[in-house]
């Protein structure tokens, strides 16, 4: 159809006329037609589309992932020693040291990471949903030939994770499962846990739950955040395998290595900080009961 | 290679259903001595031709060119969404690709934007509702203008034509475990957004077109299930190009329309 002069600039694209509207949708309605009920202003308005929760998603998976990095890479600090392990813990909360008072700069980076952590939970929920109400069943099954077992995993892989970080917190940061906890001797802890076999299976599922992931998730950042080029394109699966692999690698080798007995102080914590803290004292029985060398 | 062979004895499951409100049901039809060289399609004719000799209601299924252009013809054949050869339409499969006494699933396309009308033939116009939203380019043409007028990139050029050889179809979504028809709307998206032309209108289709996508389907996760479901092959390099074009649309269109 010819347009003629009189086309309004910038056309209204968002109102097809009423006619087209009627004879295109005049027996159904979208699936999701309620989904943006409040719109918010710019720039939240961006969240509320898929499109930008996935950016979101994909923003917050990056600052994770270089959580996760750091995090294995720092503590490799524990094959030097307890009291190397001990002084990287003490060198975190002195992060920014003479700038700003101890712990500031730790506890920031912890409140970025937990923001993050929330919008990647909540994107992922929230598209979870949306898919799963544009979404219906082949009664013989859909074939999948591109999808692999990670992509595929996503929402599963992601909530084991966070489960597991529920609980890596309690046992590790509070040491809420451990009787033999030791306040600031995470040396101690880490083989106090992980010396005990069902615990350290749990560290290996999810670190490989963690894995898979990654292996996936590395590769699909590119995708939603439209960062593609023919130079580099073929290089992004590479990327994504060697990180998860990487990471993988890293954070089996803790539980594997306890369960082997690389990692072991023997229930002795020589650098309990708090020596009056009442965890504490159970350590001092355990060494009692030790051979006096 | 296949002139001469022998013809195939099949047994069809095939997914009858009366209307949109009504429950469907998987159908039985054994077929003998279909020709190798039959399309996909033809077969179907002459199971049909059979239902109404027995003075049965034939299969519904749609298709018009058989030839791959007008992208109607769309099943979901043994699961995989246009049957199992890859970069061809459901018409331009052909029943060399199955063997003798092969078992041959054929459903319609899923998704909650996607209601079946009847049998195999589903109403696809969520696409024209984002079609409408913004897959046009409203200028006045005028007379054709000189040739080479407008310098167009060769790869621009190359690009945006991989993009428009979208036939809207819907087998991206069909494939789509999330049902969503991103492969579609970004081919639709870049076809445009690619060429000079289409830059007056650029980040007014794009915030337009995605968020009408948004409406109808689910959200992508990246699988690339549609573009090995694709009849021509359309890469997903062109959902990462509509993700970033979205962004920055959401940033100009704020500056130039004062949307939101
Ligand atoms: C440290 C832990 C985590 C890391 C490093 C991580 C990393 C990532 C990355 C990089 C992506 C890809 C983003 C994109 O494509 O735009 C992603 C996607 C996703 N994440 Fe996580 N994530 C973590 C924890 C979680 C948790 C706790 C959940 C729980 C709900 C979760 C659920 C998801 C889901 C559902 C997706 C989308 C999958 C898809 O689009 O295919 N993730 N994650
Ligand atoms: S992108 Fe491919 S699969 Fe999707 S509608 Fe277009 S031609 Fe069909
Ligand atoms: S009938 Fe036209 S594409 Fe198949």
């Amino acid at each position: 159809m010819p347009f003629s002069a009189d086309v309004a600039f910038p056309p209204s694209h968002k109102s097809p006329s009423a006619e087209t509207r009627l004879t295109l949708t005049a027996h159904k309605k979208p699936p999701d037609s309620n989904r943006r009920r409040i719109p918010l202003p710019w720039p939240l308005s961006i969240y509320q589309s898929a499109v930008g929760k996935k950016w979101v998603m994909a923003i917050t998976g990056i600052a994770l992932l270089g959580f996760v990095l750091a995090h294995m890479i720092g503590n490799l600090h524990i094959y030097e020693g307890p009291i190397e392990t001990h002084e990287y813990a003490e060198a975190l909360r002195d992060l920014g040291g003479d700038v700003v008072p101890r712990t500031w700069l730790l506890w920031a980076m912890r409140s970025g990471l937990i923001f993050a952590f929330v919008l990647h939970i909540h994107s992922a929920f929230s598209l979870t949903r949306l898919s799963r109400a544009a979404d219906e069943r082949y009664r013989g099954g859909r074939n999948y030939i591109a999808a692999n077992y990670a992509s595929r995993t996503m929402r599963w892989t992601g909530p084991i994770v966070g489960l597991f970080l529920v609980y890596h917190l309690a046992d590790l940061t509070w040491g809420h499962f451990n009787p033999d906890y030791v306040r600031g001797d995470p040396y101690h802890n880490v083989s106090a846990s992980l010396s005990n076999l069902p615990v350290a299976i749990w560290y290996i599922v999810a670190n490989v739950a963690l894995a898979v992931h990654i292996y996936h998730g590395a590769w699909s950042i590119f995708q939603s955040l439209g960062i593609n080029s023919p130079r580099f394109n073929r290089l992004r699966r590479g990327f994504a395998g060697l990180f998860s692999a990487v990471i993988l690698v890293g954070n089996l080798s803790f539980p594997v290595l306890t369960q082997a007995g690389v990692i072991d102080d023997g229930g002795d914590s020589r650098v309990g900080e708090a020596s009056s803290a009442p965890a504490n004292l159970v350590s001092q029985t355990a060494l009692a009961e030790q051979p006096v060398e | 290679m296949s002139a001469g062979a022998e013809p195939l004895s099949l047994r069809l499951k095939v997914w009858r259903q009366d209307d949109e409100g009504s429950d469907g049901r998987f159908e039985k039809y054994d077929l003998a001595g279909i020709s190798a060289d039959a399309s996909f399609l033809e077969m179907l004719d002459l199971l049909n031709e059979r239902l109404t000799l027995e003075g049965k209601e034939p299969v519904a299924f749609e298709s018009d060119c058989r030839e791959g252009i007008c992208g109607t013809c769309g099943l979901m054949i043994n699961g995989r969404a246009h049957g199992p050869q890859q970069g061809t339409a459901t018409c331009q499969l052909h029943m060399r690709q199955f063997s003798d006494s092969a078992e041959i699933t054929v459903e319609p396309w899923r998704a909650a934007a996607f209601p079946v009308i009847r049998d195999l033939v589903v109403d696809r116009s969520a696409f024209d509702e984002i079609i409408t939203a913004g897959g046009y380019i409203s200028i006045n043409t005028g007379a054709a203008p000189d040739a080479n007028l407008t310098p167009i990139p060769k790869e621009a050029a190359e690009a945006s034509f991989d993009a428009a050889a979208c036939i809207g179809c819907g087998a991206c979504v069909a494939a789509c475990p999330n049902s969503a028809a991103q492969l579609f709307t970004s081919a639709k998206l870049q076809h445009l957004n690619l060429l000079p032309q289409g830059q007056a209108e650029r980040w007014a289709r794009t915030e337009a077109m995605v968020e009408k996508m948004e409406e109808y389907f689910g959200s992508c996760t990246n699988h690339g299930e549609c573009s090995v479901a694709c009849p021509k092959d359309i890469s997903i390099d062109f959902i990462a190009w509509t993700n970033r074009d979205y962004i920055k649309a959401k940033f100009n269109n704020r500056k130039l329309l004062g949307g939101r």
